[in-house]
């Protein structure tokens, strides 16, 4: 084993609490998972994302280029992890987790071979994702999943099939990033048969969402492989979701999709799991779109072409409200439905599918309500995230 | 700067003091010094008060055999609950030494020792203690970064095979040994003890032994106790049987309820009957590249359609499964679970 790999292995296994491990500059290969368990109070740290490159390329062993496991109060900063053959950073069971200016890589660019998540805090509570890179995931640059008490702020994610993804997790702040030439920019999931679901109250702000048009290059299979090319924001199955003062430019196929899990065409058994989207709030939005044509390769882009060629809407919502809020006479609470106010430039399409479930992506079917009168209303705004974090 | 972590510090040429580490309270430099074995230790004869032991089914790690040893402290014994859990007394040691024949199929031929791990029940917590044996085969040192290491043997086949074999780290340890974040034994249950021993005296089931020494409460004979089938023999219990026991100890330390592939919502223990948390049907969650464009884990009759048959396939870091200790197929566990699942009744 190269000496670099044992001593960095060697001092985070041995690290104690308040101990700052310095990984000096240079480009190192390492041929397996660097991992960290069980400590708390640690900072990993970096002279740089540009000088410090921990290379995974030979890989030999473990599917992460980092694991951190079972921790409290880490902090990670100043560096770069490329080429990881699975997932490039993992932290799972931690309370408290700092991402500061780390880049997660894949250097060939969009591969389906390239790992899957970049930066991938699961079952973690207090996250902070800042200042960072992430690129060329073929899942998502940025996922949070099965968390609580995230932010995620002042990042850039493209290349990858997903920018920045918030799954199953709840309380999460996604501000101030740049998101763009991603097949998806920001997706909001909450997916069945997990040990942690419900995800819920998720704001995302002040984001630029741009280009997200890359072809989806996700290994069949994966719930992202199902996002159309030209996604902004994607809000699926999740309740209280704020979206607001976000710039969403040129997204071919949808600049914000509001659909329950029915989209996906997967069938669950899930008895726990609640598939719609309930409580959504998009308002003070920029939209911004050249006409050109949607995915043709997803059946909601196929269908958005065959109605509107190169001019598709921006907010496209499957119509499928949460049943338990449905009170008589079809009437939702506004506190309950989606609501969409102020935005610049924002049509509206509401793809009626609960009036077309069999046959909604049937463009000769399809009963499509483009008046986003049905939609006017304002929320209360969500509160905003707090991490209880001791740095 | 004690006399241990001087040691250490040379062994790994590594050029900073270390601050007190819990490990440190507990490990040895060099496995002797435990006392364990017989000298010359190689031969691993084990000395009075630890007794060797099998398990009905065991982890598959790239074809290496293995010896496995028990010590239980003087005059303590391993009780159990209703669920028959097993309690192990503070100061226990789970020894297991791993190490290749030159000739797989010739039980006669050379063998090298590799690596000895240790699990050690502390008052609080189990804790691994990872060795990595020297060339000359006279003692194993202390590697808590683990290692890699070129092995080579000829296969059952008669073709040699050359891998780079990888010692686990003492975090890659209980990567696998965990479960509520807490590190645990996972061959050593009631089930996978439940059976016959060639002891020298003869043959004799492990439990009996572990009693008639008096290691081990006895049972309440009203039921007969539980036995995980053994996935390499064809004759022991029903197909589905083996290749849930093979699933078991391969794959359930981490897909199972509270372990850290729970994420996955794939549970794979023994104990699950759920068929979508088996697998069945089940569309991956974070499988990345990993579901080989599959759609689902397991789809009942079409091995080649499921998920979990290619990650067991592939020897890709970033794909395989398991993810640690294995650069090679286990050819006769993807056949079982080809098997398995063609046997599936229930398609769609």
């Amino acid at each position: 084993m190269a000496e670099f790999e044992r001593d960095l292995q060697l001092k985070l296994i041995l690290a104690e609490p308040g101990d700052t491990i310095r990984l000096e500059s240079g480009l190192f290969p390492i041929l397996g998972t660097l991992s960290m368990e069980g400590k708390r109070d640690v900072v990993i740290k970096g002279t740089g994302v540009n000088s410090t490159i921990l290379n995974f390329s030979t890989q030999v062993e473990g599917a992460q280029g980092l694991s951190i496991t079972n921790c409290k109060n880490i902090i990670l900063e100043d560096f770069t992890v490329q080429d990881a053959k699975g997932d490039a950073i993992k932290c799972q069971y931690t309370d408290g987790i700092t991402f500061r200016r780390v880049k997660a890589q894949w250097l060939g660019g969009p591969r389906p071979t390239n790992g899957a998540y970049g930066l991938y805090p699961v079952q973690c509570e207090n996250v902070l994702v800042e200042h960072c890179i992430a690129v060329a995931a073929s899942d998502a640059g940025i996922y949070v999943g099965q968390s609580k008490n995230i932010i995620v702020r002042f990042s850039e994610a493209f290349d990858n099939v997903a920018g920045i993804e918030i799954e199953n997790s709840t309380r999460a702040d996604v501000y101030g990033n740049n998101v763009h030439g991603n097949t998806g920019g920001i997706l909001v999931f909450d997916l069945p048969d997990l040990p942690v679901k419900e995800g819920r109250q998720v704001r995302i702000f002040d984001n630029i969402i741009k280009d997200n048009n890359l072809d989806n290059f996700a290994p069949e299979g994966n719930i992202v492989g199902k996002v159309p090319a030209g996604t902004g924001i994607m809000v699926m199955a999740t309740e209280m979701v704020e979206v607001f003062e976000n710039t969403i430019i040129n997204n071919k196929t949808a600049g914000t999709a509001i659909v329950s899990y029915f989209i996906t065409e997967e069938e669950t058994k899930d008895s726990q799991y609640n598939p719609y989207t309930s409580s959504i709030y998009i308002h003070h939005n920029i939209y911004r779109r050249t006409p050109q044509i949607p995915t043709l390769d997803h059946d909601m882009g196929l269908l958005l072409f065959f109605h509107f060629f190169r001019d598709v809407p921006d907010i496209i919502y499957d119509g499928m409200p949460d049943p338990r809020y449905v009170g008589r006479d079809d009437v939702i609470p506004n506190s309950r439905r989606l609501c969409i106010s102020d935005n610049v430039d924002a049509n509206y399409l509401n793809l009626g599918l609960s009036k077309n479930f069999e046959s909604w992506y049937s463009p000769f079917f399809a009963d499509f309500n483009t008046d986003d009168n049905e939609c006017k209303c304002i929320q209360d705004p969500l509160p905003e995230v707090t991490l209880k974090i001791d740095h | 700067m004690t006399l241990q972590k001087a040691i250490l510090t040379i062994l790994h040429g590594v050029s900073i003091i270390f601050p007190a580490h819990p490990v440190l309270d507990h490990a040895l430099p060099k496995l002797s010094e435990y006392g364990f074995f017989n000298d010359p230790i190689k031969d691993q004869v084990p000395s009075e008060q630890v007794l060797p032991y099998s398990i009905a089914s065991p982890l598959f790690s790239d074809y290496a055999e293995k010896l496995r040893f028990i010590k239980v402290p003087k005059d303590e014994v391993i009780s159990h609950d209703r669920d028959l859990d097993l309690e192990y007394p503070e100061g226990t040691f789970l020894i297991k030494t791993f190490y290749y024949l030159d000739d797989i199929r010739d039980i006669d031929s050379e063998r090298r020792l590799i690596e000895t791990r240790l699990l050690k029940k502390t008052s609080s917590e189990w804790i691994a203690i990872p060795y990595v044996w020297n060339e000359e085969q006279t003692d194993a040192v202390l590697a808590l970064a683990g290692d890699r290491t070129n092995v080579s043997w000829i296969h059952q086949d008669g073709n040699p095979i050359n891998i780079l074999y990888s010692i686990p780290n003492m975090n890659q340890c209980k990567s696998c040994h965990v479960y509520n974040n807490i590190q645990q034994p996972i061959g050593p249950k009631v089930r996978n003890l439940n059976i016959d021993f060639r002891y020298d005296e003869g043959i004799k089931n492990q439990l009996d032994k572990w009693i008639s020494v008096g290691i081990l409460e006895s049972f309440n004979a009203s039921e007969p106790l539980p036995k995980t089938a053994n996935y390499e023999d064809p004759h022991d219990g029903s197909l589905d049987e083996r290749a849930r026991a093979w699933l078991d100890i391969n794959c359930a330390h981490c897909h199972r309820q509270g372990g850290p592939a729970e994420t996955s919502g794939l549970y794979l223990d023994l104990e699950e009957s759920d068929p979508t948390k088996l697998g069945i049907f089940k569309p991956p969650v974070a499988a990345g590249r990993g579901s080989g464009n599959r759609r689902y884990n397991i789809v009942p009759g079409k091995p080649e359609e499921s998920i979990m048959e290619y990650r067991i396939t592939s020897t890709d870091p970033g794909v395989m499964m398991p993810e640690l200790n294995r650069r090679l197929l286990h050819a006769e566990g993807l056949k079982l679970i080809q098997d398995w699942i063609k046997a599936m009744p229930g398609g769609r």
